[in-house]
Protein backbone atom coordinates (compact mmCIF):
# COMPACT_ATOMS: atom_id res chain seq x y z
CA UNK A 1 0.00 0.00 0.00
CA UNK A 2 1.63 2.23 0.28
CA UNK A 3 0.51 4.71 -1.54
CA UNK A 4 -1.24 7.60 0.51
CA UNK A 5 -2.63 11.33 -0.80
CA UNK A 6 -1.27 11.24 -4.24
CA UNK A 7 -1.53 14.78 -6.23
CA UNK A 8 -3.15 13.84 -9.33
CA UNK A 9 -3.40 17.49 -10.33
CA UNK A 10 -6.81 17.72 -11.12
CA UNK A 11 -9.42 18.65 -8.74
CA UNK A 12 -12.40 17.70 -10.94
CA UNK A 13 -13.38 15.13 -13.31
CA UNK A 14 -13.84 15.58 -17.10
CA UNK A 15 -16.26 14.40 -19.02
CA UNK A 16 -16.20 12.33 -22.30
CA UNK A 17 -17.24 15.06 -24.45
CA UNK A 18 -14.75 17.79 -22.84
CA UNK A 19 -11.81 15.79 -23.58
CA UNK A 20 -9.59 15.95 -27.15
CA UNK A 21 -10.07 12.47 -29.72
CA UNK A 22 -6.35 11.14 -28.10
CA UNK A 23 -7.55 11.46 -24.35
CA UNK A 24 -11.41 9.94 -25.56
CA UNK A 25 -9.58 7.49 -27.04
CA UNK A 26 -8.11 7.02 -23.85
CA UNK A 27 -10.59 7.26 -21.64
CA UNK A 28 -12.85 4.93 -23.69
CA UNK A 29 -9.95 2.24 -23.41
CA UNK A 30 -9.20 2.61 -19.82
CA UNK A 31 -13.36 2.23 -19.07
CA UNK A 32 -13.29 -0.99 -20.96
CA UNK A 33 -10.26 -2.38 -19.77
CA UNK A 34 -7.89 -2.33 -21.98
CA UNK A 35 -4.53 -2.01 -20.29
CA UNK A 36 -2.72 0.92 -20.92
CA UNK A 37 1.05 0.05 -21.84
CA UNK A 38 3.93 2.41 -21.77
CA UNK A 39 4.59 3.51 -25.38
CA UNK A 40 0.43 4.35 -26.28
CA UNK A 41 -0.92 8.04 -25.74
CA UNK A 42 -1.76 8.87 -21.97
CA UNK A 43 -2.68 12.05 -20.74
CA UNK A 44 0.53 13.74 -19.04
CA UNK A 45 -1.41 14.17 -15.75
CA UNK A 46 -2.12 10.52 -15.94
CA UNK A 47 1.63 10.01 -16.64
CA UNK A 48 2.58 12.36 -13.85
CA UNK A 49 0.82 10.55 -11.01
CA UNK A 50 1.03 7.55 -12.09
CA UNK A 51 5.15 8.20 -11.61
CA UNK A 52 4.22 9.70 -7.99
CA UNK A 53 2.15 6.72 -7.12
CA UNK A 54 4.56 4.08 -8.42
CA UNK A 55 7.77 5.69 -7.17
CA UNK A 56 5.77 6.24 -2.97
CA UNK A 57 4.74 2.56 -3.51
CA UNK A 58 8.03 1.66 -4.19
CA UNK A 59 10.03 4.22 -1.93
CA UNK A 60 7.57 2.59 0.89
CA UNK A 61 8.92 -0.89 0.53
CA UNK A 62 12.57 -0.03 0.48
CA UNK A 63 12.19 1.98 3.52
CA UNK A 64 9.58 -0.70 5.19
CA UNK A 65 13.31 -2.97 5.13
CA UNK A 66 14.53 -0.59 8.47
CA UNK A 67 11.73 -1.14 11.10
CA UNK A 68 12.10 -5.25 10.00
CA UNK A 69 15.36 -4.88 9.73
CA UNK A 70 16.38 -3.35 13.22
CA UNK A 71 15.02 -6.78 14.79
CA UNK A 72 17.23 -9.64 12.24
CA UNK A 73 20.28 -9.83 14.67
CA UNK A 74 17.73 -9.89 17.54
CA UNK A 75 15.28 -12.36 16.48
CA UNK A 76 14.30 -14.96 18.96
CA UNK A 77 15.46 -18.36 16.77
CA UNK A 78 17.21 -19.45 13.73
CA UNK A 79 14.19 -20.26 12.16
CA UNK A 80 12.66 -16.60 12.90
CA UNK A 81 15.70 -14.59 11.92
CA UNK A 82 15.75 -16.26 8.23
CA UNK A 83 12.21 -15.88 7.98
CA UNK A 84 12.83 -12.35 8.75
CA UNK A 85 15.45 -11.92 6.56
CA UNK A 86 13.46 -13.91 3.52
CA UNK A 87 10.67 -11.05 3.83
CA UNK A 88 13.18 -8.17 4.25
CA UNK A 89 14.92 -9.72 0.76
CA UNK A 90 11.08 -9.34 -0.36
CA UNK A 91 10.66 -6.37 0.27
CA UNK A 92 13.70 -5.17 -2.00
CA UNK A 93 12.15 -7.34 -4.76
CA UNK A 94 8.85 -5.78 -4.15
CA UNK A 95 10.76 -1.96 -4.49
CA UNK A 96 12.31 -3.04 -7.74
CA UNK A 97 9.43 -4.32 -9.45
CA UNK A 98 7.75 -1.05 -8.68
CA UNK A 99 10.72 1.46 -9.59
CA UNK A 100 10.84 -1.08 -12.88
CA UNK A 101 7.49 -0.36 -13.77
CA UNK A 102 7.75 3.54 -12.63
CA UNK A 103 10.82 3.49 -15.13
CA UNK A 104 8.82 2.56 -18.64
CA UNK A 105 6.82 6.01 -17.90
CA UNK A 106 10.12 7.86 -18.57
CA UNK A 107 12.02 8.73 -15.28
CA UNK A 108 15.11 7.08 -14.06
CA UNK A 109 15.36 5.22 -11.04
CA UNK A 110 18.03 7.28 -9.64
CA UNK A 111 15.70 10.22 -10.27
CA UNK A 112 13.07 8.61 -8.39
CA UNK A 113 15.49 7.81 -5.25
CA UNK A 114 17.32 11.38 -5.13
CA UNK A 115 13.81 12.94 -4.71
CA UNK A 116 13.11 10.69 -1.93
CA UNK A 117 16.08 11.60 -0.15
CA UNK A 118 15.90 15.28 -0.90
CA UNK A 119 12.61 15.14 1.09
CA UNK A 120 10.46 15.62 -2.28
CA UNK A 121 8.53 12.06 -2.58
CA UNK A 122 6.82 10.14 -0.03
CA UNK A 123 6.52 6.52 1.39
CA UNK A 124 3.64 5.22 3.60
CA UNK A 125 3.14 7.10 6.93
CA UNK A 126 3.47 3.63 8.67
CA UNK A 127 7.41 3.00 8.73
CA UNK A 128 7.59 6.12 10.70
CA UNK A 129 6.53 4.49 14.02
CA UNK A 130 9.75 2.54 15.41
CA UNK A 131 9.66 -1.59 16.38
CA UNK A 132 10.39 -2.04 20.13
CA UNK A 133 9.58 -5.11 20.66
CA UNK A 134 9.91 -8.51 18.51
CA UNK A 135 6.22 -8.49 19.14
CA UNK A 136 6.10 -5.53 16.31
CA UNK A 137 7.17 -7.68 13.84
CA UNK A 138 4.46 -10.05 14.37
CA UNK A 139 1.94 -7.18 14.29
CA UNK A 140 4.07 -5.44 11.03
CA UNK A 141 3.33 -8.88 9.54
CA UNK A 142 -0.20 -9.64 10.47
CA UNK A 143 -1.39 -5.60 10.58
CA UNK A 144 0.40 -4.13 7.75
CA UNK A 145 1.08 -6.51 5.06
CA UNK A 146 -2.49 -7.18 5.75
CA UNK A 147 -3.52 -3.75 5.16
CA UNK A 148 -1.04 -3.76 1.98
CA UNK A 149 -2.93 -7.12 0.34
CA UNK A 150 -6.27 -4.87 0.98
CA UNK A 151 -5.17 -2.19 -1.23
CA UNK A 152 -2.52 -4.29 -3.51
CA UNK A 153 -5.20 -6.96 -4.89
CA UNK A 154 -7.78 -4.58 -6.64
CA UNK A 155 -4.70 -2.61 -7.96
CA UNK A 156 -3.54 -6.08 -9.72
CA UNK A 157 -6.64 -4.77 -11.90
CA UNK A 158 -5.83 -1.13 -12.11
CA UNK A 159 -5.61 0.65 -16.32
CA UNK A 160 -1.22 0.95 -16.65
CA UNK A 161 0.01 -2.39 -17.55
CA UNK A 162 3.45 -2.74 -16.08
CA UNK A 163 1.80 -1.10 -12.59
CA UNK A 164 -0.88 -4.43 -12.55
CA UNK A 165 2.09 -7.04 -13.46
CA UNK A 166 4.39 -5.91 -10.31
CA UNK A 167 1.25 -5.66 -8.32
CA UNK A 168 0.28 -9.61 -9.35
CA UNK A 169 4.19 -10.81 -8.39
CA UNK A 170 4.02 -8.53 -5.12
CA UNK A 171 0.34 -10.40 -4.32
CA UNK A 172 1.55 -13.91 -5.05
CA UNK A 173 4.79 -13.03 -2.65
CA UNK A 174 2.50 -10.99 -0.12
CA UNK A 175 0.64 -13.77 1.98
CA UNK A 176 3.30 -15.54 3.05
CA UNK A 177 4.40 -12.15 4.70
CA UNK A 178 1.12 -11.65 6.92
CA UNK A 179 0.97 -15.48 7.96
CA UNK A 180 4.41 -15.15 9.32
CA UNK A 181 3.57 -12.43 11.40
CA UNK A 182 -0.24 -13.80 12.14
CA UNK A 183 2.20 -16.97 13.33
CA UNK A 184 4.47 -14.77 15.27
CA UNK A 185 1.37 -13.23 17.34
CA UNK A 186 -0.25 -17.02 17.71
CA UNK A 187 3.45 -18.21 19.18
CA UNK A 188 3.20 -15.18 21.62
CA UNK A 189 -0.62 -15.11 22.34
CA UNK A 190 0.08 -19.30 23.49
CA UNK A 191 2.61 -18.39 25.31
CA UNK A 192 3.67 -16.77 29.30
CA UNK A 193 1.49 -13.91 30.41
CA UNK A 194 4.88 -11.37 29.61
CA UNK A 195 4.68 -12.49 26.19
CA UNK A 196 0.77 -12.20 25.38
CA UNK A 197 1.27 -9.01 27.05
CA UNK A 198 3.94 -7.69 24.60
CA UNK A 199 1.41 -9.00 21.97
CA UNK A 200 -1.35 -7.11 23.45
CA UNK A 201 0.87 -3.96 23.56
CA UNK A 202 2.37 -4.17 19.75
CA UNK A 203 -1.46 -4.28 18.56
CA UNK A 204 -1.86 -1.42 20.75
CA UNK A 205 0.45 0.70 18.84
CA UNK A 206 0.20 -0.62 15.58
CA UNK A 207 -3.65 -0.63 15.11
CA UNK A 208 -4.41 3.48 14.47
CA UNK A 209 -1.10 3.74 11.98
CA UNK A 210 -2.45 0.69 10.10
CA UNK A 211 -6.03 1.80 9.74
CA UNK A 212 -4.50 5.37 9.06
CA UNK A 213 -2.24 3.61 6.50
CA UNK A 214 -5.56 4.07 3.86
CA UNK A 215 -5.17 7.54 3.59
CA UNK A 216 -7.92 9.69 4.78
CA UNK A 217 -11.28 9.66 4.96
CA UNK A 218 -13.14 9.91 1.21
CA UNK A 219 -14.90 12.98 2.50
CA UNK A 220 -11.43 14.38 2.42
CA UNK A 221 -9.77 12.90 -0.40
CA UNK A 222 -9.64 15.36 -2.59
CA UNK A 223 -7.93 13.09 -5.92
CA UNK A 224 -9.78 9.73 -5.13
CA UNK A 225 -12.28 10.88 -8.39
CA UNK A 226 -9.83 11.55 -10.37
CA UNK A 227 -7.66 8.50 -9.76
CA UNK A 228 -10.98 5.75 -9.73
CA UNK A 229 -11.79 7.45 -13.13
CA UNK A 230 -7.93 6.67 -14.63
CA UNK A 231 -8.35 3.45 -12.88
CA UNK A 232 -5.63 3.50 -11.16
CA UNK A 233 -7.13 3.18 -7.75
CA UNK A 234 -10.51 0.61 -7.84
CA UNK A 235 -11.47 0.91 -4.45
CA UNK A 236 -12.26 3.81 -1.49
CA UNK A 237 -10.11 4.55 1.38
CA UNK A 238 -13.24 3.95 3.53
CA UNK A 239 -14.35 0.82 2.06
CA UNK A 240 -10.98 -0.97 1.49
CA UNK A 241 -10.37 0.92 5.40
CA UNK A 242 -13.76 -1.03 6.65
CA UNK A 243 -12.91 -4.57 4.74
CA UNK A 244 -9.89 -4.78 6.99
CA UNK A 245 -11.24 -4.28 9.97
CA UNK A 246 -14.25 -6.59 9.01
CA UNK A 247 -11.13 -8.75 8.47
CA UNK A 248 -8.64 -8.80 11.30
CA UNK A 249 -11.61 -8.14 14.72
CA UNK A 250 -12.16 -11.95 14.19
CA UNK A 251 -8.42 -12.55 13.48
CA UNK A 252 -7.60 -10.83 16.77
CA UNK A 253 -10.80 -12.94 18.68
CA UNK A 254 -8.81 -15.67 17.81
CA UNK A 255 -5.41 -14.49 19.51
CA UNK A 256 -7.39 -13.51 22.29
CA UNK A 257 -6.03 -9.79 22.60
CA UNK A 258 -8.12 -6.88 21.46
CA UNK A 259 -8.46 -3.44 19.55
CA UNK A 260 -7.89 -0.57 21.54
CA UNK A 261 -10.92 0.97 20.34
CA UNK A 262 -13.92 0.83 22.95
CA UNK A 263 -16.26 2.09 20.20
CA UNK A 264 -15.15 -1.12 18.61
CA UNK A 265 -18.49 -3.51 18.14
CA UNK A 266 -20.19 -5.57 15.59
CA UNK A 267 -23.47 -3.92 14.07
CA UNK A 268 -25.85 -6.54 12.86
CA UNK A 269 -27.56 -3.75 10.77
CA UNK A 270 -24.66 -2.63 8.43
CA UNK A 271 -22.91 -6.02 8.71
CA UNK A 272 -19.89 -4.44 9.48
CA UNK A 273 -18.07 -3.69 12.57
CA UNK A 274 -18.33 -0.07 13.67
CA UNK A 275 -15.26 1.65 14.93
CA UNK A 276 -14.33 4.71 17.11
CA UNK A 277 -12.77 8.06 15.02
CA UNK A 278 -9.42 8.19 13.42
CA UNK A 279 -7.23 10.82 15.07
CA UNK A 280 -6.21 12.25 11.68
CA UNK A 281 -4.38 15.04 13.14
CA UNK A 282 -1.66 12.40 13.76
CA UNK A 283 -1.95 11.18 10.05
CA UNK A 284 -1.19 14.58 8.88
CA UNK A 285 1.40 15.13 10.99
CA UNK A 286 3.24 12.05 10.45
CA UNK A 287 3.11 12.68 6.51
CA UNK A 288 4.55 16.05 6.74
CA UNK A 289 7.96 14.63 8.50
CA UNK A 290 7.02 14.44 12.07
CA UNK A 291 6.33 11.04 12.89
CA UNK A 292 8.58 9.66 15.89
CA UNK A 293 10.70 8.03 12.89
CA UNK A 294 11.21 10.08 9.98
CA UNK A 295 14.24 11.92 10.24
CA UNK A 296 16.10 8.58 11.10
CA UNK A 297 14.27 6.81 8.10
CA UNK A 298 15.76 8.91 5.94
CA UNK A 299 19.47 9.56 6.89
CA UNK A 300 19.60 5.59 6.85
CA UNK A 301 18.44 5.88 3.55
CA UNK A 302 20.61 8.49 2.53
CA UNK A 303 23.50 7.33 4.26
CA UNK A 304 23.09 3.57 2.57
CA UNK A 305 23.28 5.53 -0.77
CA UNK A 306 26.36 7.67 0.25
CA UNK A 307 28.03 4.21 1.16
CA UNK A 308 27.52 2.43 -1.80
CA UNK A 309 28.12 5.13 -4.06
CA UNK A 310 31.79 3.41 -4.42
CA UNK A 311 30.54 -0.18 -5.46
CA UNK A 312 28.21 1.04 -8.25
CA UNK A 313 31.41 3.38 -9.80
CA UNK A 314 33.53 0.55 -9.28
CA UNK A 315 31.43 -2.36 -11.11
CA UNK A 316 30.63 0.13 -14.18
CA UNK A 317 33.87 1.00 -14.64
CA UNK A 318 34.92 -2.93 -13.74
CA UNK A 319 31.97 -3.39 -17.20
CA UNK A 320 33.38 -0.55 -19.08
CA UNK A 321 37.05 -1.81 -18.83
CA UNK A 322 36.08 -5.09 -19.73
CA UNK A 323 34.17 -3.95 -22.49
CA UNK A 324 36.62 -1.71 -23.79
CA UNK A 325 39.63 -4.67 -23.97
CA UNK A 326 37.12 -7.20 -25.47
CA UNK A 327 36.62 -4.65 -28.15
CA UNK A 328 40.66 -4.24 -28.65
CA UNK A 329 40.81 -8.41 -28.89
CA UNK A 330 38.73 -7.85 -31.65
CA UNK B 1 25.41 12.24 -8.35
CA UNK B 2 26.16 9.06 -9.87
CA UNK B 3 28.58 9.26 -12.99
CA UNK B 4 26.24 7.69 -14.88
CA UNK B 5 23.26 4.76 -13.95
CA UNK B 6 23.41 1.08 -14.61
CA UNK B 7 22.19 -0.17 -18.02
CA UNK B 8 18.72 -1.78 -17.93
CA UNK B 9 17.94 -4.74 -18.80
CA UNK B 10 14.73 -7.00 -19.65
CA UNK B 11 14.73 -10.52 -18.02
CA UNK B 12 13.35 -13.45 -18.96
CA UNK B 13 12.85 -16.99 -17.60
CA UNK B 14 12.07 -20.36 -18.36
CA UNK B 15 10.15 -22.21 -15.74
CA UNK B 16 10.62 -25.90 -14.93
CA UNK B 17 7.36 -26.91 -17.36
CA UNK B 18 8.84 -26.63 -20.27
CA UNK B 19 7.48 -23.70 -21.61
CA UNK B 20 9.57 -20.99 -23.62
CA UNK B 21 11.28 -18.24 -21.83
CA UNK B 22 8.99 -15.61 -20.20
CA UNK B 23 9.15 -11.56 -20.01
CA UNK B 24 9.11 -10.96 -16.18
CA UNK B 25 10.46 -7.38 -15.73
CA UNK B 26 13.61 -5.66 -15.61
CA UNK B 27 16.21 -4.32 -13.56
CA UNK B 28 19.57 -2.61 -13.80
CA UNK B 29 23.14 -4.22 -13.75
CA UNK B 30 26.45 -2.71 -14.84
CA UNK B 31 27.45 -5.79 -17.07
CA UNK B 32 25.94 -9.31 -18.22
CA UNK B 33 27.25 -11.30 -15.15
CA UNK B 34 25.53 -8.91 -12.66
CA UNK B 35 22.83 -8.84 -14.39
CA UNK B 36 22.18 -12.93 -14.34
CA UNK B 37 23.36 -12.87 -10.25
CA UNK B 38 20.49 -9.66 -9.75
CA UNK B 39 17.87 -11.42 -11.74
CA UNK B 40 18.25 -14.21 -9.74
CA UNK B 41 17.55 -12.55 -6.35
CA UNK B 42 14.82 -10.31 -7.91
CA UNK B 43 13.30 -12.79 -10.16
CA UNK B 44 13.83 -16.42 -8.52
CA UNK B 45 13.32 -16.59 -5.33
CA UNK B 46 10.84 -18.76 -5.13
CA UNK B 47 11.84 -21.76 -7.54
CA UNK B 48 10.32 -19.98 -10.97
CA UNK B 49 12.63 -20.60 -12.89
CA UNK B 50 15.50 -23.07 -14.20
CA UNK B 51 16.97 -20.66 -16.79
CA UNK B 52 17.84 -17.11 -17.39
CA UNK B 53 18.08 -14.91 -20.36
CA UNK B 54 19.00 -11.16 -19.65
CA UNK B 55 18.81 -8.61 -22.93
CA UNK B 56 19.74 -5.05 -22.72
CA UNK B 57 16.49 -3.09 -23.08
CA UNK B 58 18.64 -0.89 -25.76
CA UNK B 59 19.24 -3.85 -27.74
CA UNK B 60 15.37 -4.67 -28.34
CA UNK B 61 13.45 -3.80 -31.13
CA UNK B 62 10.03 -3.54 -30.20
CA UNK B 63 6.25 -2.65 -32.76
CA UNK B 64 5.02 1.48 -32.12
CA UNK B 65 1.59 1.63 -31.13
CA UNK B 66 0.69 3.49 -34.08
CA UNK B 67 1.50 0.29 -36.37
CA UNK B 68 -1.83 -1.99 -34.63
CA UNK B 69 -2.96 -1.45 -37.58
CA UNK B 70 -0.88 -2.43 -40.15
CA UNK B 71 0.90 -5.17 -38.67
CA UNK B 72 -1.59 -6.89 -37.12
CA UNK B 73 -5.29 -6.09 -38.80
CA UNK B 74 -4.46 -8.33 -41.95
CA UNK B 75 -4.84 -11.48 -40.11
CA UNK B 76 -8.40 -10.71 -38.75
CA UNK B 77 -10.04 -11.06 -42.36
CA UNK B 78 -7.93 -14.61 -42.68
CA UNK B 79 -10.75 -16.84 -40.20
CA UNK B 80 -9.77 -19.90 -42.40
CA UNK B 81 -6.33 -20.04 -41.03
CA UNK B 82 -8.54 -21.62 -37.72
CA UNK B 83 -9.67 -24.85 -37.97
CA UNK B 84 -13.06 -24.52 -36.77
CA UNK B 85 -13.74 -22.52 -40.26
CA UNK B 86 -14.29 -25.98 -41.79
CA UNK B 87 -17.37 -27.50 -40.66
CA UNK B 88 -16.74 -31.28 -40.13
CA UNK B 89 -19.67 -33.59 -40.84
CA UNK B 90 -20.47 -35.79 -37.32
CA UNK B 91 -19.69 -39.00 -38.76
CA UNK B 92 -16.15 -38.07 -39.86
CA UNK B 93 -14.31 -38.77 -36.44
CA UNK B 94 -10.46 -38.11 -36.06
CA UNK B 95 -9.94 -35.01 -37.69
Amino acid sequence: MYAQMVDTGANKLRALEDMGPEERAFQERVDADVKIEPKDWMPEAYRKTLIRQISQHAHSEIVGMLPEGNWITRAPSLKRKAILMAKVQDEAGHGLYLYAAAETLGVSRDQLVADLHAGKAKYSSIFNYPTLTWADIGAIGWLVDGAAIMNQIPLCRCSFGPYSRAMIRVCKEESFHQRQGFDIMMTLCRGSAEQKAMAQDALNRWWWPSLMMFGPPDADSVHSAQSAQWKIKILSNDELRQRFVDQTVPQADYLGITMPDPELKWNAERGHYDFGPIDWDELYNVVKGNGPCNRDRLQTRVKAWEEGAWVREAALAYAEKRAARAQKAA
Amino acid sequence: MERSEWPLWEIFIRSQHGLAHKHVGSLHAPDPEMAIKNARDVYTRRNEGVSIWAVRSADVTATAPGEKGPLFEPANSKIYRHPTFFPMPDEVKHI
